[in-house]
């Protein structure tokens, strides 16, 4: 019932037109059917199942427009549905930046359904979970996890014509594992689309070796230390900036990204467009027949999605925006894949560990946690390390050390690259390992 | 099969679990024109109790849940949207070989509802393999068929669109005619229209309002820019929230104004425009030791995030370990009876039951009549917040009613209750008697970035304004604060309380926790409050 094919959603959806009386009426259609398993204290705490269909209809009248969604699929729920986003757009004023739908479009293919991963039972998630819980009890550990399994169905439709689906699956899991005493923890996350790429006792080692060697940390004294980020420790933060990459906030003057002219400049642009922002080895892109990260090659309008770059060579190559704004301003619309913030930062070939092994003094980073920004025109973060914190020394890790918290700029981090080590992906973003110097540490936390 | 014709099988007398249907049952027309006939949901709850009881199950619970949301959002001149949302499904969670099971499902038809009743049974009984620790449930006895309502004055869904868009497009001119460059205004709405029903014999109908009308208005000036969010209250309240009256109003002397019960916007947003002006010349913060005046609707977050996750039990025992993290307010301190967690005068209460709260609610979510109770009384540590399977690990066997989902289609599991800081009993103080008696301070208003480390221990947070306080006065608007601390330490400094009359709720709309991820919206009352000698830093940086 939630997870529709093709054909049974376009059927559904030329359903759905047929009670339109707008001007122009636009339908999304997502299904879902997931499933759960959570973990602590060694053993199952809450898991379980979810299926669901959800329907969006947006109805417009010359610039009114207005929207309402159901997930109920009988004929008087449809026509309902559709009556009242026209009724929500009927009593909407005028929209001056609403933008006309889209026509027919051309898309990629899309590689991003596995049929292990739609597959998944009760009992596969019960035994992943088991070979997290059975290696962290053998070494007097308590193990926490979660495992999410998901299948998902997305289609747009439009009365111009447009039509896209795709169909994609995901699985994600992570674990925290904690001394009994609670002095040490360690963490691991693992995300793939194919689930048979996903190994629960293999990632769990991981976690518990951190667990045992971050016993009896150090306190190091708070300031700027070169620190080893892990993939995990960096995506967030550079997550972050590229929500920030917008144009109209950009041109608005509201953004790092908002040019400042020098007195009497003449004809000074209104964005760093073009403009060097980071270390010369920055290259991040959007991509979505990437192998390891894919994605839909529609945007949630219908427009179809290519690579797009970002960051080139340190510069500004292009800015996230919306079809209203490129339009106003004269540039190329930039559409990103339907509900995904996927992108990729490319690397070098070095990995973590050869990485460690050619910092001769500095801070490796497992993960940053309750990131939150304290200045948007310097995009200065807040946050914390935590979960297996260590201090390097001689190419070695010397010894655990206490959690800090950080104040610092993806900005400045991003200028201060000493090296980039292999991608791998994380929350479905391709992450390069990062050795960055100066990275500013605030305080200490006692937490761990 | 119209409404009548299932009423008429199911009243029949044949068992729920044999009913010949097929088809959704219950038409959209009935659900979209008014909430679901409860005879109709305690006909299919008792289908999902009836099949997960023959699968094996020891107990069960089923949420019949139809949730309603709509959202305005309007940019500057324009409305860019206006959306309704409705879903509607059904929650059920089995027990069965001592562990818990749940799915849910959007097709409410007797055989898609028996056969997900079923399917928890078949999780709980897969994992029950590899459990080591049976739940245990503190009893709660049934309480029939029982309704609850939040105590509206004017529903907000019924209110003309034309009247929202109105008013949020005046607030937008309110700000951008006294100083803002931008702005964007939103009103939430959320209406939960929700049916319990569980093996314990209780059917409880819950009709459960909020509201939240943010803004977000900045201004551009020729060294940057600068952001100034609403000082209003996500609520439980209707529409009457945005009547702005008069006796809800608390005026600080050259600082901001404070809203009660009521929410004047237009005046915030005016406001906003003209302190967003100051923010672009005010001076940068000299870091240092201040003593601080904070406001109720900047504390309030302070609470949220340094008292109400630490006293969540799960986090306690470990179960959000993997997630929001753990405690450092262990089971070991509260036992000792002696854990300072502030001074003498800090007084914390849990509640679902204060009125206008974003908590408020009849029942909890696994059926427990909600009520109030301390958890830090006369500066220690007395008590946690839990719910049915987790209170015989604190030695206790009553559930303290805060369990909540999210919507029918999420598990229920352990959320914050509202968590307030009870005002001076002694002396109704106001925010201005408490300024006046510093010498060297900052009086913070409004909520700004807030970050805590997975313990509760260090925390950093901001605010939305700043104003220096010298000698018993406000001399000046300042910028780039933010204050660091330790839980503990900060409210051992708490050092003055502001009295009833000042006494503020305010609240969180969307708090996150669990895996997968829930939001939850809850609400802290408190008083302007004095805290002493706390580190604050510059967060001004160049890049």
């Amino acid at each position: 019932m939630s997870i529709l094919n093709e054909q049974e959603s376009k059927k559904l959806l030329k359903r759905v037109l047929a009670f339109s009386k707008a001007d122009e009426c636009e339908c999304n259609l997502d299904g879902q059917l997931s499933g759960n398993i959570r973990y602590a204290r060694n053993t199952v705490s809450t898991s379980g199942e979810v299926s669901d269909l959800t329907l969006a209809v947006q109805s417009s009248f010359g610039k009114k427009t207005g929207v309402a969604t159901t997930n109920e699929f009988d004929d008087a729920a449809i026509e309902r549905v559709v009556r009242r986003s026209e009724e929500l757009a009927r009593l909407a004023p005028d929209n001056p930046e609403y933008m006309p739908l889209l026509g027919p479009q051309k898309y990629g293919k899309m590689n991003t359904y596995f049929d292990s991963t739609a597959k998944v039972t009760p009992e596969y998630r019960a035994q992943a979970a088991d070979d997290s819980i059975a290696p962290s009890k053998k070494n007097k550990l308590i193990a926490s996890g979660f495992l999410n399994d998901s299948h998902q169905m997305s289609a747009v439709m439009n009365s111009r014509g447009l039509f896209a689906y795709n169909v994609s699956t995901d699985v994600n899991f992570s674990a925290t594992i904690r001394t009994e005493d609670g002095r040490g923890s360690g963490w691991v996350t693992r995300d793939y689309a194919d689930v048979s790429k996903l190994d629960t006792a293999s990632a769990s080692a991981i976690a518990i070796k951190k667990s045992l060697g971050s016993v009896d940390a150090k306190e190091m004294e708070p300031g700027k230390y070169t620190v080893i980020l892990e993939p995990a420790a960096s995506v967030q933060l550079l997550s972050n900036m590229f929500f920030s990459m917008g144009q109209r906030a950009a041109d608005e003057g509201r953004s790092f990204l908002s040019y400042k002219p020098e007195e009497d400049e003449k004809k000074p642009p209104k964005n760093k467009l073009g403009m060097k922002m980071f270390d010369q080895r920055v290259n991040i892109y959007s991509d979505p027949h990437h192998p390891e990260v894919p994605t839909a090659t529609f945007a949630g309008d219908g427009h179809a999605v290519e690579k797009t770059w970002w960051v080139k060579d340190g510069k500004i190559e292009n800015f996230r925006n919306s079809r209203y704004w490129a339009n106003k301003s004269g540039t190329r619309y930039n559409p990103t894949a339907a509900g995904s913030g996927q992108f990729i930062m490319a690397g070098g070939d070095q990995s973590l560990d050869d990485m460690i092994k050619h910092t001769r003094r500095g801070i490796l980073v497992t993960r940053l946690w309750y990131i939150r920004q304290l200045d948007p025109q310097t995009l200065l973060y807040t946050g914390l390390t935590r979960d297996g914190t260590f201090y390097i020394e001689n190419g070695k890790i010397k010894y655990p050390i206490k959690n800090f918290r950080f104040n610092e700029s993806p900005i400045v981090m991003l200028n201060n690259i000493e090296a980039l080590g292999k991608p791998v992906r994380i929350n479905g973003r391709m992450i390069p390992p990062m050795k960055i110097r100066d990275f500013t540490f605030s305080s200490l936390s006692d937490a761990v | 099969m119209q409404r009548r014709d299932f009423v008429k099988v199911t009243g029949a007398g044949m068992g729920a679990l044999f009913l010949p249907v097929t088809g959704n049952i219950v038409t959209a027309a009935e659900l979209l024109d008014k909430p679901m006939d409860v005879a109709i949901k305690k006909q299919l709850a008792d289908v999902a109790l009836n099949a997960a009881r023959a699968a094996g199950a020891s107990y069960a619970d089923a949420r019949i849940g139809r949730y309603l949301n709509q959202f305005v959002t309007t940019r500057e001149k324009v409305v860019n949207n206006i959306v309704n949302t409705e879903s509607s499904g059904i929650g059920i969670r089995v027990i069965a070989n001592g562990t818990w099971g749940f799915a849910s499902t959007s097709n409410m038809t007797p055989d898609s509802i028996a056969k997900t009743a079923r399917q928890a049974v078949a999780i709980a009984k897969a994992n029950s393999k590899f459990q080591t620790e049976p739940v245990r449930l503190a009893p709660v006895k049934g309480v029939g068929e029982v309704s609850w309502q939040t105590p509206i004055v004017k529903n907000a869904f019924e209110i003309p669109i034309k009247e929202k868009t109105d008013k949020l497009l005046e607030v937008n001119n309110a700000a951008l005619s006294n100083g803002a460059s931008y702005i964007t205004s939103v009103l939430f709405l959320v209406n939960e229209q929700k049916y319990f029903a569980s093996t314990d014999g209780s059917y409880i109908d819950q009709d459960v309002h909020r509201l939240w009308a943010p803004f977000f208005a900045s201004a551009v000036g020729k060294s940057g820019f600068k952001q100034r969010t609403g000082l209003g209250n996500p609520v439980g309240m209707g529409f009457e929230y945005l009547d702005g009256k008069a006796e809800d109003k608390v005026y600080v002397e050259g600082a901001n104004v404070g809203y009660n019960n009521s929410y004047d916007m237009l005046e915030d947003a005016a406001n906003a425009g003209k302190e967003l002006q100051k923010k672009l010349t005010a001076k940068s913060v000299k870091p240092g030791k201040y003593d601080l005046v904070l406001d109720p609707a900047h504390l309030m977050l302070t609470i949220h995030e340094s008292v109400g996750h630490p006293l969540e039990l799960d986090r306690v025992l470990g179960y959000e370990a993997n997630f929001a993290g753990t405690s450092f307010a262990t089971l070991d301190k509260w036992r000792s009876k002696k854990f300072n967690y502030g001074s003498p005068i800090v007084n914390l209460f849990a509640d679902k039951t204060q009125p206008y709260s974003l908590g408020n609610v009849g029942y909890d979510d696994e059926g427990v009549k909600t009520k109030e109770w301390d958890l830090v009384k006369d500066g220690t540590l007395v008590n946690y917040q839990a719910i049915r399977d987790q209170v015989h690990m604190i030695d206790q066997d009553e559930s303290h009613g805060c369990a909540y989902s999210q919507s029918w289609r999420d598990v229920q599991f352990q959320r914050m209750p509202n968590v307030s800081l009870r005002p001076n009993a002694e002396k109704d103080l106001s925010a201005n008697d408490l300024i006046k008696d510093v010498e060297k301070g900052i009086y913070i208003a409004g909520r700004g970035s807030f970050s805590i480390d997975q313990q509760r221990y260090n925390f950093q947070f901001g605010g939305q304004l700043f104003f220096e306080i010298k000698d018993g006065k406000i001399v000046d608007q300042i910028e780039d604060v933010a204050y660091q601390s330790n839980t503990q330490d900060f409210w051992n400094s708490c050092a003055q309380l502001a009295g009833k009359s000042d006494y503020r709720v305010g609240g969180s709309f969307f708090d996150g926790k669990g895996q997968p991820p829930q939001v939850s919206a809850v609400s802290h009352g408190c008083p302007t409050t004095r805290f002493n000698n706390i580190n604050v830093l510059n967060t001004k940086r160049k890049v």
